[in-house]
């Protein structure tokens, strides 16, 4: 059975997936050079939205280190996490997904072949199964890493407090911001070269048709257009 | 500040800023001048590496001193170390080789522009190797790409066509860098990391659909920039009407830093243990490696234009590659690691060969070619040499590759992929042996342009030309550097995969 | 005096200075081959050392470096490798000086690379010959090939690139598709290609006998230059070549190093035994027993004179190999007799065919007629030769065959001693046939009478009289290395005796 309310949940994802395959089949199909890259930017504007998705935690928490700072440490190891907070959502897949699909059921009744569900259940990377590790994932997984500033213990626990109390909120992590932020830089580039290359081919050829442009290299090659292209060259 | 302690990252910044100062000097030689100390520079840095690596294990630089994972970690191997070394040993051959072919074949106003996009597009490449973080590797990979559409473009005022082909290959990088970055995405949405390293201790164990999704995007993103078979409709244009210098110093270099990241995730993020990588390697890295590499070298054999031949024989070669890779075994990998190197150093020799002869024919069609002994025999005995070297004759690196890869065929128990080892470097004989008969056999042309009598090739690029080719023979007979250096790392990351 | 061990790096070593001074004696061609013929001198004396020192009983070796782990440039002298040098390194002095009076005589252009191609190929034989394994053996085997190509294309025209594309086409695609492939197998079964004494890979038998049969058709195959039939093509394809390299190349240096490789496979990396006791060589005995009599049937068919001698050649090539796929000692001995044997012979003739071709610039054999009143000593040296390649006492030939039939024999294989006389039938009437033709025919249209009565054949009309030429041979520089060889068979059958002991060693080593 398929279960709607499941799949609806996951809208964000279905966006995704949508404008991806729109991108792709564009970026195929048009011959024109400039719609090739249109659908290159649908294509990457996807995958920032599927970025920005993931970057939203339920119950997940800046990993601000408490210890560190009373220690004296300069902060440094807590400027690190604060700003590269990798570390936080590290059972980002599986809470990310509970944030969706908690009220409804539990992980076990997920259809299994679903992307997200598949996380749900195996969520071993993330620290203890269940929903338990909705909670208690935070703190597994910033403990082996805050490791090496000293105190361990004391962080670890301050942390894992602070991650109980984190629990309901739904956090930004930010780091699939800043991640896409560069993204989009390079997205834009390549938009601008792939742009000034098709006013550089239109200048070179008078066409940024692919078939003509074919075509033309056919005819200066060998003398005459072949099959298809031909024919495209003619229309 | 103590600069030795800077230098795992000194590779990849220098070039990086002195790209972004190249822009500022004038236009003429200065550039060029500045590129290629820049380079040379680099190439120290990276040799200077090398060895550190070599005596005393891995190196762990973290930017901007972030511990990682939090931080961008530069993690320097062996494995890595001789790709960086190779990148940038090709880029400092290549500079100073490119002045007078670059005067010859670009707009001298641009030259500031191509020097600039050379030392981005260098940077790029190292910047890939030596980062030891995931989406640290899609950004590099397309300030490389970003600066290659464009040097490849640049191409356009020789011919046309190099516009039509960087815009492909942007269509196709782009898509490849887009899955990749899709891929790193899963992956992080599965453990919540970026750093390589890091992703391995957190993947170890996880074998769900969100992990293997995230292998199956970035298998098939690097596959589209590396030129897997049949991803590799974009090279063959774009390498055959770059201008001459770049496609020597992308063939050797571009394709091989994708097929490191490849190895790269293959063994030190997801490790042999990953089950869906297994299946990957038998099920698509090993039919695709043996139809690239008889595929694509027989359409290297029916070509017209020596640049595409070369081009279409690089697919070919890649497959070498990915068959030593898809053996899973240290002696595949370490024959693919191998491989890469000596292949660098092969094709960027043959490439430049190809750029004297566009330099004073100003074509690269094998008519070109035709009665080349006599009127440039230095040129000539270059690219015969580094032909043979692509074949795989004894006393060169093709050889040391290709003993590599049937040893490591034998012991991994497919004999036949031994036979089709050979049996596709006899199609390399061919399509070789078809330009350096056309060379040394025939007459010059007696009619048409070809037909002026030309010299020899200017110094400048026949020395750059000749150290390439003196690699080649060297590191046929001595191969502590390349094939000992290769199966150390080779070694080592089996270890972390969990390999034997 | 040096010591052995030098001379093995030195006998490479000095081909090599010998090409450098070719090349800066470009301009100066009397110093040109001047230097030739003082780089064969030393060499020849350097294979003296060596092969007295083996003789002695002394295996001396070196080694280079390692080239990749385990598999080190390495060179050691045993008796059918110093056997080898020596055969080779005196028939180059005695071509160097023939190519003098060839290339001049014929007015060949680009004598600098040709002698310069020819030292680099008489480094790479010398290698072949000393090399300690597999891996060397390969080398130099390549190296032969390649510096070969442009002797084989010497003339650059269509005919020459078409047969230099056969030769290298066939000559790479066997080495690096079955050779290569053979000795990767080989080093991953038993972990080093060193060749020993009994046998690599009989130390290694369990995992070696699945595949030997596998294996030892990749090295007969494999080692094209043994032109064991189907990979003959190229020799017939080499013929394109100017004489001495036909001479020296396609009847000694290539060719042997060709079957030289096998016999030193079959002894050294299988064993003998090993192989007698597994039976897998049986098959090949018949593929070479069909090659010998396949490539003389061949031979009768020819007109070109060197089309012919070159079937003879890969006939008497598949002797050797038939010898060492015999598996006893006595076919390994008649082997190797016979890599000395025909090399002097078929020498003898190439050089035969080279001076007619400068003194009468005729290459066919019905072209022949009568041309032995004109050139008396060629044509005798001719009979000679090819009087040993049959083998008939008292000539060097005639020994090979006397010890193969006894290998056959203990092999218990019958039938090849039937195919060994029948190809020796066969030898006496397309050899012998030409000094026949030479001698005895009138020369076309001579029309002296007495010869008109002595022969008138339906054909012979008795127009286009033309008075008898008067004696002329090639010139002394051609015609002296001819008497050398022709008389080297001569002497080497009484020295036979002493060149088995010398080579007993080989044998013995087979447990």
């Amino acid at each position: 059975m398929i279960d709607l309310a499941f799949i609806a949940e996951r809208y964000n994802y279905w966006i995704f997936i949508v404008l991806m395959m729109i991108g792709v089949y564009i970026v195929i199909s048009r011959g024109n050079l400039v719609k090739k890259i249109v659908g290159l930017n649908i294509f990457q504007t996807s995958v920032f939205i599927y970025y920005i998705s993931i970057g939203k935690v339920a119950g997940g928490t800046a990993p601000i280190l408490p210890a560190a700072y009373e220690s004296g440490h300069e902060g440094k190891g807590a400027r690190a996490s604060a700003a590269h907070g990798e570390s936080a959502p590290a059972p980002g897949a599986a809470s990310g997904e509970s944030l969706h699909a908690a009220p409804q059921s539990a992980p076990e009744a997920l259809p299994a072949n679903d992307l997200a569900s598949a996380v749900a259940q195996t969520p071993q990377g993330a620290g203890p199964s269940g929903e338990a590790g909705l909670h208690a994932a935070p703190g597994e997984a910033a403990n082996p890493l805050l490791a090496p500033p000293d105190g361990a213990g004391d962080a670890a626990s301050a942390l894992g407090e602070a991650a109980h109390k984190a629990a309901e909120i739904v956090y930004s992590n930010p780091l699939p911001h800043v991640l896409i932020l560069t993204a989009i830089v390079v997205g834009v580039a390549t938009t601008a070269v792939g742009l000034a290359l098709a006013v550089r081919i239109r200048e070179a050829y008078g066409t940024i048709e692919e078939d003509e442009l074919e075509a033309a290299d056919d005819i200066a090659e060998f003398g005459a257009a072949f099959g298809e292209k031909a024919e495209g060259a003619r229309a | 500040m103590n600069l030795m302690a800077q230098l795992p990252v000194l590779p990849v910044v220098i070039p990086f800023v002195a790209g972004a100062l190249a822009l500022l000097l004038p236009k003429g030689r200065a550039p060029w001048a500045w590129a290629t100390f820049v380079s040379w520079l680099s190439f120290l840095a990276s040799a200077l590496l090398l060895r550190e690596v070599a005596a005393t294990g891995p190196v762990s630089y973290h930017l901007g001193d972030w511990p990682p994972p939090w931080g961008i970690e530069y993690r320097i191997d062996l494995a890595n170390a001789i790709v960086l070394a190779l990148v940038s040993g090709i880029a400092a051959a290549v500079a100073p080789f490119a002045y007078e072919s670059v005067r010859a074949e670009i707009d001298e106003r641009q030259s500031p522009y191509f020097y600039a996009a050379f030392l981005i597009c260098v940077s790029g490449l190292l910047g890939v190797t030596a980062t030891g973080d995931a989406f640290n590797i899609f950004v590099f990979l397309e300030i490389s790409s970003l600066s290659t559409y464009a040097l490849v473009a640049m191409g356009g005022r020789q011919d046309r066509r190099a516009l039509t082909a960087a815009f492909t290959y942007l269509v196709m990088g782009t898509l490849g860098a887009t899955f990749f970055v899709i891929g790193v995405g899963l992956l992080y949405h599965a453990t919540g990391t970026l750093n390589l390293a890091d992703l391995h201790l957190k993947l170890a164990g996880q074998h769900n659909r969100v992990v293997e999704a995230g292998f199956a995007f970035i298998l098939v993103g690097i596959g589209l920039k590396l030129a897997m078979f049949p991803m590799h409709l974009w090279l063959p244009n774009a390498y055959a009407y770059a201008p001459s210098a770049v496609s020597a110093f992308l063939a050797a270099t571009a394709t091989k830093v994708a097929v490191y990241v490849l190895v790269r995730f293959f063994y030190s993020v997801f490790g042999l243990d990953f089950a869906f990588l297994g299946d990957a390697l038998t099920y698509v890295l090993l039919p695709l490696g043996v139809a690239g590499m008889f595929v694509a070298s027989l359409i290297a054999v029916f070509q017209h234009d020596v640049k595409r031949m070369l081009a279409y024989s690089s697919v070919g070669q890649i497959g070498y590659m990915l068959l030593g890779l898809s053996f899973g075994t240290r002696e595949g990998l370490a024959a693919a690691l191998i491989h890469l190197v000596n292949h660098g150093l092969m094709k960027g020799a043959l490439f430049l060969a190809v750029a004297c002869v566009v330099y004073r024919l100003g074509d690269h069609r094998c008519a070109a070619f035709s009665g080349l002994a006599r009127r440039m025999p230095v040129t000539t005995w270059a690219f015969v040499l580094s032909g043979l070297s692509l074949i795989g004759v004894p006393g060169t690196v093709g050889f040391v590759s290709k003993w590599y890869l049937l040893e490591a065929s034998f012991a991994a128990g497919h004999a036949w992929a031994a036979f089709m080892i050979v049996a596709s470097s006899l199609i390399a004989v061919l399509y070789v042996g078809r330009v350096v008969e056309l060379m040394l056999l025939r007459e010059p042309p007696e009619q048409g342009p070809l037909s002026e009598p030309v010299k020899e090739a200017p110094l400048s690029m026949l020395i750059p030309m000749w150290a390439l080719v003196a690699a080649n023979l060297y590191f046929g007979l001595r191969t502590e550097f390349t094939a000992g250096f290769a199966e150390q790392a080779a070694a080592a990351l089996m270890t972390v995969s969990g390999g034997r | 005096m040096i010591s052995p061990e030098l001379a093995l790096p030195l006998s490479l070593a000095f081909p090599l200075v010998g090409f450098v001074a070719i090349w800066l004696l470009d301009k100066r061609p009397n110093w040109r081959e001047a230097a030739t013929l003082a780089t064969a001198v030393v060499l020849l004396a350097l294979a003296i050392v060596v092969f007295q020192a083996v003789g002695a009983g002394a295996r001396p070796a070196y080694v280079l470096f390692e080239v990749v782990s385990g598999l080190p440039i390495a060179f050691e002298a045993e008796p059918l490798g110093a056997m080898f040098g020596l055969v080779a390194s005196g028939l180059w002095l005695v071509n160097s000086l023939y190519s003098i009076g060839y290339m001049r005589g014929h007015g060949e252009k680009h004598q600098t690379r040709f002698y310069m191609c020819f030292a680099i190929a008489i480094a790479a034989a010398m290698g072949v010959a000393y090399a300690a394994n597999l891996f060397t053996l390969f080398i130099f085997y390549e190296v032969l090939t390649l510096s070969t190509y442009p002797l084989v294309t010497h003339k650059g025209d269509a005919k020459a690139r078409h047969g230099g594309r056969v030769y290298l086409g066939v000559l790479m695609a066997t080495s690096i598709g079955l050779l290569l492939p053979a000795i990767a197998w080989t080093y991953a079964i038993a972990g080093s290609t060193d060749f020993a004494p009994g046998g690599l890979l009989s130390a290694h038998a369990e995992a070696a006998r699945p595949v030997l049969g596998l294996l030892l058709a990749l090295y007969a195959f494999g080692v094209g230059k043994a032109a064991l039939m189907p990979v003959h093509p190229w020799l017939p394809n080499a013929m394109v070549a100017p004489t001495p390299v036909s001479a020296f190349l396609h009847a000694v240096a290539v060719v042997k190093a060709g079957v030289f490789s096998i016999l030193k496979i079959v002894v050294y990396v299988f064993g003998v035994d090993f192989l007698h006791e597994t039976g897998a060589s049986a098959p090949f005995v018949w593929i070479a027993g069909g090659s010998i009599l396949l490539a003389s049937a061949i031979a009768m068919h020819k007109d070109n004179l060197k089309a012919r001698l070159a079937y003879s050649t890969v006939s008497q090539l598949s002797y050797v190999t038939l010898g060492a796929m015999l598996a006893v000692s006595a076919g390994v001995m008649g082997g190797a007799l016979q890599i000395a044997a025909h090399a002097l012979g078929k020498m003898t003739l190439f050089m035969c065919a080279g001076a007619i071709m400068v003194a009468a610039h005729k290459e066919k054999v019905s072209e022949l007629r009568g041309l032995g009143r004109t050139m008396p000593i060629t044509f005798v040296c001719f009979f000679i030769g090819a009087v040993s390649i049959v083998g008939v006492p008292p000539l060097a030939g005639s020994w090979p065959k006397f010890f193969l039939m006894l290998g056959a024999a203990d092999a218990g294989q019958i039938a090849m001693i039937g195919v060994l006389m029948l190809s020796s039938l066969l030898n006496v009437v397309y050899l012998l046939s030409i000094p026949a033709v030479a001698f005895l025919k009138p020369a076309k249209g001579a029309d002296a009478p007495l010869e008109k009565e002595w022969y008138a054949g339906p054909l012979y009309d008795g127009r286009n009289a033309l008075p008898r030429d008067p004696v002329k041979e090639a010139p002394p520089f051609c015609l002296i290395p001819i008497i050398l060889t022709a008389t080297g068979a001569i002497v080497l059958f009484f020295f036979s005796g002493a060149l088995y002991d010398y080579l007993l060693p080989l044998t013995e080593t087979g447990r």
